[in-house]
Formats: structure tokens, sequence, C-alpha cells
């Protein structure tokens, strides 16, 4: 059958796909995106998470058919023209990786917790919310002390961002401040 | 995997057409535990209809309070509505101890109530197991069962079944409607899994070919004071090994409605009738809650290594209950 979609804001269509090939299986074989990973391929590991119309899903247990005419955007299309997306940053920064096979679903995931908060103009997510939404995302090397480390530091980054913007924003109450 | 056909459903009557053309079909919903399943050749469907695009996927308060929950909706969307989690908590309880964040967002309502079970045998197509072979007996029994069943199981097979939301579900009396070649069709969820006895092949009283449309909740005010928990072998991401959705009326000491549902320890979520009766109207004291715990467990059949869970459940049900004795007072 032949599956068309939208991944990191490109139409692509793979041709001659068979039914039971994993979305997966089309993003890293077909369509030349290795960065979600193929680990357990049964939705417990997290490995191979990518958004799916805007919501992240194991893409190894989405059929190729039910990813046809949806938006699909995996680890690749987080970095934009001004580089590196805050949470890839703050991976590195953190040296939350070690083997680095579970670090493109923790990313994407992390993506979505930040961006459901921080991002949303929420609080800080605390370390009990980072664990949870983590918690479909297995490390096998680093113990997750860093990676929590990591989520932090994109956390207090962000959200150090969005006060910096606000307070340009509103120069007016920034002079009352004083 | 074994080759197999894909049709994406334009709509509920050409779901069900499609299903009735070829018996060997299966309804796709989310996919993740079927898709799973198709990988390791427990299932083996000859064509997906996948209806995840229906338009089943709203959720409605009904006309006289109680709620309507598209067969679609996905899991992440349930636990996150305002007259789920204010009507019903447990219900937005349950379904967000369940799974990951990934699988919620896949994952259905109907497909969750078709899920089937995580007993290790079941999984492993090199070993005999009656639900998927049926008449090949049950390893499980003299085997591997410290997650198995303690209630209403049978020497043909002691399975569970996981859900964390058809606990809370049956705790409210949820009726699921489906739609047959035939039209609309209704069933109460306290009558859609079957008794294991020695079919335990078959799972629920769907008719064939019946798509799941949805879920209805008659209102329950009881509801609203209303709690799941569940118990795990590590802290999140993981089936229970017990688990209860309680709801609570007190007054003035006196309990005046309950709802007790347990979840992994049978075929089906257990709704505990039998303690619900021995509760209403008496005290609502911490030795009431334990006598009516036991009450219901006096069934219970406990192999040689889940014995834990008659006693796991019996203070699930203490604590719930006083927790919930606090909360109606405040």
């Amino acid at each position: 059958m032949r599956v068309s979609m939208r991944v990191n804001g490109r139409r692509v269509t793979a041709e001659d796909v068979w039914e039971g090939e994993s979305l997966l299986f089309v993003l890293r074989e077909r369509l030349g995106l290795p960065g979600s990973k193929n680990a357990c391929e049964q939705g417990e590991c997290g490995s191979c998470t990518v958004y799916l119309d805007d919501s992240p899903v194991c893409a190894c247990l989405v059929a190729a058919g039910q990813a046809g005419g949806r938006d699909v955007v995996t680890v690749e299309g987080l970095a934009g023209a001004a580089g590196l997306d805050a949470v890839q940053q703050a991976f590195m920064d953190a040296g939350a990786v070690q083997c680095g096979f579970c670090t493109p679903g923790l990313i994407v995931q992390a993506h979505y917790l930040l961006r459901e908060t921080v991002d949303a103009g929420g609080p800080v997510p605390d370390d009990g919310e980072i664990r949870e939404v983590l918690a479909g995302n297995l490390c096998r090397c680093t113990g997750y002390e860093k990676i929590l480390d990591a989520v932090r530091l994109a956390a207090a980054r962000k959200a150090a961002a969005a006060a910096a913007a606000a307070g340009q924003a509103e120069p007016g109450q920034a002079e009352v401040g004083r | 995997m074994r080759e197999f056909g894909y049709q994406r459903a334009d709509d509920v009557p050409g779901a069900v057409a499609l299903l009735a053309a070829d018996p060997a079909a299966r309804y796709l919903g989310g996919g993740t535990n079927l898709v799973d399943l198709m990988k390791t050749g427990v299932e083996k469907p000859a064509l997906l209809i996948d209806v995840r695009e229906l338009p089943l996927d709203r959720i409605e308060v009904t006309g006289s309070g109680g709620l309507r929950i598209g067969a679609t909706v996905t899991n992440s969307d349930l636990a996150a509505d305002p007259e789920v989690r204010r009507r019903y908590p447990a219900l937005a309880q349950a379904v967000l101890a369940g799974a990951s964040g990934q699988l919620r967002n896949m994952a259905t309502v109907g497909g969750n109530l078709l899920q089937r079970t995580r007993c290790g045998y079941f999984a492993d197509t090199t070993k005999p197991c009656n639900k998927r072979e049926p008449g090949s007996g049950c390893p499980a029994i003299a085997g591997e069962h410290h997650n198995h069943a303690i209630l209403g199981a049978s020497a043909h097979c002691v399975a569970t079944h996981p859900s964390d939301m058809g606990v809370a579900l049956t705790a409210f009396d949820a009726v699921v409607t489906c739609e047959t070649a035939d039209g609309p069709a209704e069933l109460p969820l306290a009558g859609f899994y079957l008794p294991v006895g020695d079919t335990p092949h078959l799972e629920t009283a769907l008719p064939p070919g019946a798509l799941i449309t949805g879920v209805t909740l008659p209102p329950a005010p009881v509801a609203a004071t209303s709690r799941y928990r569940k118990v795990r072998e590590r802290a999140s991401y993981a089936f229970a090994i017990g688990s209860i959705a309680a709801a609570l009326d007190v007054q003035d000491g006196v309990v005046r409605d309950v709802r007790l549902a347990f979840g992994a320890v049978a075929s089906r979520p257990w709704r505990a009738r039998a303690a619900e009766r021995a509760l209403t109207g008496g005290p609502a004291t911490a030795e009431a809650f334990a006598a009516a715990a036991d009450t219901e467990l006096a069934a219970a059949e406990p192999l040689p290594h889940n014995g834990y869970k008659v006693a796991l459940t019996r203070n699930l049900v203490v604590a719930m209950l006083t927790e919930l004795t606090q909360e109606a007072v405040r």
C-alpha cells in the first residue's frame, strides 16, 4: 500500500509499504530518519517516541496505515534554524547521554513535557512530574540522574527566557518594580 | 508477523459491514495491544479495520447527569476531561495509572475493554494456553502465577484482566454501547465479560461482529467522592498486582452509598457487591470496612504463590474507605 504523511513539516509518500510495517520502520528504513530507535518493539521502552498529530506515541506500535494522512515529528525535526532545541542542548550540557540509544525518545518526551508546562506559561515541572512523564522511557545506562538534570536544566533555561521576554514586553511593570 | 490487510473505515455502518464480510478481520483502535500481539503471533487477523478515525471521540454529559464516552476517545483525553475528573475522579485516576503517556495517547476506550490478559503463558506461543489454544492446558496453575486470579477463576484458566480503566467503569455501572449488523445494542459492563468456566477463550458477550461505539455512565452522585489506587511492583508504568476503585457517601458516620471494584484479581474487573451490601447502612469504621472486605474475599481461592492478593485487596479496601470517609467529612 501507499502511505502519505507529513514528516517534520515535509510531505512524504512511501510506496509498496507492507501492512505489517510499523511507523518506526517506515521512518527509519524508507524515509532515511534513523533518529527514532528500534529497541523493544513492544511499546515498553519509549526509544521510538515520536509526535503523531502533536501527541507523543511509540512509533513501533503504530501500524504504517494508521499514520497515513497524519503529521509526524521525529527527533530530527526538533532542531530549528537557530540550532538545537533547548532540550537537546541541555542533554549535551548535562552529560545525560551514555550509549545514546534511549536519548532520542527521551528528548521527544521531555520536549513534550516542557511544551505542556513551561512553554504553555505554567510552572517548571517538579521532579515527581518529570519522573512520571518519563516513566515510559527506559534507560539501561545512566541511572536517570543526569537525564533528570538535563530536563531540569532545560526547564530552568526556558523559564528564565520566558521571564526575560516578559520583562522586555512589559517595561512599565519593570519600572514600577524598581 | 503474518500477511494481513489494512482498511480505514469511513463510518460506523461501513466498519460493521467490512467485518461482516470477513469474520477473520478485527477492529483496530489505537493498536497498542493488538499490534503488539500480532508481532508475537498471538493474534493473527486477516484484515485490520481501523476505526480510530470514526466520529466516536466525544465525551458528553447526558440529560440525566451521567456521561457518554465515545469508543475512540483516547485514554489521555479521557483522563484530562474536566467532567470526568469532576463527576468520576476515580476513572481519571485509573486511566492515568495505566501504561505510559505515549501509550495513553494512542489507546482508546473501546480497545481498553477488549485488551487481552498479560499472562506470560498467553503471550508465549511456544507454551500451552487454554485462552489462546482451547484444550491445550493451563501451565500457570502449576507454574508462574504470582500475578494471577484469586476470584472467579477455573481449573482451565487463572488469567487476570489487565485494565485499570475497566475497574473504575465497573464500579460506576457502565453500559457498553455497540453497533451490530442488526443495529445498535447495549450491554452492561457487569455482564460484558463472560465467566471463565471451561471456555476461557470466549471473553466477552459482545454479539459477533459488533463494534463498540461507546460507554455510558449513569449519574452517580457518590462517584464525586471516589478514588482509584493501584499497587505495582515498581513506582510507575507496570500492570497492577492489586487495585481498587472506591466511592463512598457517609453521613453522620453511616454509609449511605458505596461502590467498590477490584482489579488484578479476576478475569474481569471485579465488582465487590457482597462488600457493598455489608457496608450499606452500617457504620463507617475501619472494623466494618475490614469485615466487608472479608465477606467479599471469602470466595477467594488463591494459588500457592498469589495468596498475598487476599491480604493486599483487604488492605486496599480498608485504606481507601478510611481515606474517603475523611474526605467525605471535609
